[in-house]
């Protein structure tokens, strides 16, 4: 994020507990006199808070890590991939886990009850930092994602995991198909196996299909090198295995 | 079903000790080679011979007895897993392979010293494998009350930091809209660490565990607002009776957190405490929120719960915890005990 100096950061406030908000609020109106900011809204989950992103221009999330639905962690993991980031300053009361993830991957995060210098030194800094990297947060969070970020015409989308049948690679885009539609992301095929590899299966170098969406398998001499097609559920496509991902055809048997 | 598998007050946990301790070690170095003078003492003539006959019968007790300690250490993982009978079994059996083992290496070197027959020697082995064992079942034995005492301090369920940092941010944020509020706050808190911070060890009165556990709803209520609902079923409640102590909150706790704060809309946290002729009766049911966290944390605070219910009250009370149609329920059975009048 680049922030002109002269301009008025945009605040969004997110965290599931309305004392929580207030306190954020009441804080971020003491800082106002040494550092002018305006409060965009409130968020109270990380839906909530990538709604407000599409609609709002944002340049800095106050992001509680512990939030119902899709929590802190995951929403800054979509915002990443975002083409303008907001920075993000995480807040946390005690999350053992989540601040030790933090400290090795070298993500900043406030400790509540939040002090106000503390809040006015995160604030500044964040103005200069570049926000932590995508790669990072993956790190941090150490678990796979509950949904993929579609980013349509500047607005985020979320496509849940659990609805995609399957991802398949072309040049630099995956297709992510779920029974309604097809959505592109910006993601290696491989980091994405890495992620959810227990849910999906490599039936092809440039394909991985979810193992609940396998209806079965049909002979396919023309179009597969094994001689065998995957059938997806939902939509009966048949998609080809490979000579080398043979094998999986045997293990669904 | 429940878990009801009853855990032996007196006999809790015996099981082979730790032959990689030192202590352990050394006891039994040391109950050994009183056994071996003994032998020497009643195998010489005289008195004056018995310290030849000790340095003979060392010379052979000796290193059985020292690959053995490191055997035992080695494989006590292993021992463990088998169960205190079979491992006992075990013990025996390689002792004997190892003294005779040991019998003919002797034989051999020694060949002017009549080691005699081997199953003299066997039955001599097993008797000191025998009273060494018998000494370290009672050595534990004596120990376990003590144990257990140790253990019930050590399983007083403890409070998630998270909760306590999460409150004090609740409340700092009530002192200036609602100051009433915050100083309510601050003393159902102050109510509910005395609780947890003192020595519980004996049983308390139903009824102030149930306030208890409004105190820690009250708190929960700041942050949660309109997600957390409850509804206390206590009328039928015979308030004298005697429970472990923080045995409600606990669960009250884990309820809240797992069945409430993952959801954005919230939910209904029921509480159930009645008597059901000589048992009490508490019933505890929470929504699973869709795609809830691991269920990791639940089962520790769970298991703790079992524990100590199982230490104050043996077989006699019981816990199980059922997930049906969206809903998690926790059932606890005890003996209905009051106060002496």
């Amino acid at each position: 994020m680049t922030l002109a100096r002269s301009e008025v950061p945009r605040i969004l406030i997110a965290d599931d507990e309305a004392p929580a908000r207030q306190r954020l609020r009441d804080l971020l109106d003491e800082c106002r006199e040494r550092f002018p900011l305006t409060v965009v809204d409130e968020a109270r989950s990380g839906r909530e808070v990538l709604d407000v992103l599409n609609r709002e221009k944002v340049d800095i999330v106050l992001l509680d890590i512990r939030m119902p639905e899709i929590d802190g962690m995951e929403a800054a993991r979509h915002i990443a991939g975002m083409p303008n980031p907001p920075a993000i300053i995480f807040t946390t009361a005690f999350d053992s886990y989540a601040i030790n993830a933090f400290e090795v991957n070298a993500i900043d995060y406030l400790l509540k009850p939040i002090r106000l210098e503390r809040l006015l030194a995160a604030l500044t800094k964040v103005r200069a930092a570049a926000p932590p990297s995508r790669q990072a947060l993956d790190a941090a969070a150490n678990q796979p994602r509950r949904h993929l970020s579609v980013h349509e015409r500047g607005k985020i989308h979320l496509v849940p995991v659990a609805e995609i049948l399957y991802l398949r690679a072309e040049l630099k885009y995956v297709t992510v198909r779920t029974v309604e539609r097809e959505y592109l992301v910006e993601e290696s095929l491989t980091t994405l196996e890495e992620e959810f590899g227990d849910a999906f299966v490599r039936v092809h170098r440039n394909c991985l299909v979810a193992r609940q969406a396998v209806a079965g398998f049909a002979r396919n001499a023309d179009e597969s090198e094994s001689g065998w097609a995957v059938v997806i559920k939902g939509t009966g496509e048949k998609l080809p295995v490979s000579r080398r991902q043979h094998h999986v055809v045997k293990q669904f048997r | 079903m429940g878990n009801v598998a009853s855990i032996n007050q007196t006999g809790t946990g015996i099981r082979l000790p730790n032959f990689c301790n030192l202590g352990i070690m050394l006891r039994s170095l040391v109950v050994v080679n009183l056994l071996v003078a003994a032998a020497a003492v009643v195998r010489a003539q005289r008195l004056a011979t018995a310290g030849l006959e000790f340095v003979l019968l060392a010379a052979f007790a000796e290193p059985v007895l020292i690959v053995s300690l490191l055997a035992l250490c080695g494989a006590r993982r292993w021992l463990h897993s088998l169960g205190y009978a079979r491992s006992i079994a075990m013990v025996a059996v390689f002792e004997l392979a190892l003294s005779w083992a040991a019998w003919r290496a002797v034989g051999s070197l020694f060949v002017d010293y009549a080691g005699g027959s081997f199953p003299r020697l066997a039955a001599l082995v097993l008797f000191a494998t025998a009273v060494t064992l018998a000494y370290f079942d009672l050595r534990s034995r004596a120990l376990a009350p003590a144990i257990a005492d140790a253990r019930i301090q050590a399983l007083q369920a403890r409070i998630r930091p998270h909760f306590l940092y999460n409150s004090i941010n609740a409340v700092i944020s009530l002192i200036r809209s609602e100051p009433r509020r915050a100083e309510r706050a601050l003393e159902d808190m102050a109510d509910l660490f005395r609780v947890l911070m003192s020595e519980n060890r004996t049983l308390a009165p139903i009824a102030e565990e149930v306030e208890l556990a409004r105190q820690y709803l009250a708190i929960e209520s700041l942050r949660l607002g309109e997600r957390l609902r409850v509804s206390w079923r206590i009328d039928a409640m015979p308030g004298d009776a005697l429970v472990p102590p923080l045995v409600l909150q606990p669960l009250v706790e884990n309820a809240v957190y797992h069945g409430i704060e993952p959801s954005p809309e919230g939910g209904e946290v029921s509480i159930d405490v009645r008597r059901d002729g000589p048992q009490l009766v508490m019933t505890l049911v929470n929504p699973v929120a869709a795609g809830a966290r691991s269920p990791a944390g639940n089962r520790m605070a769970i298991a703790n719960i079992r524990e100590r219910l199982q230490l104050h009250f043996d077989a006699e009370a019981s816990m199980k915890s059922e997930v049906d149609d969206g809903s998690y329920r926790v059932t606890i059975r005890m003996p209905y005990l009051t106060p002496p009048a």
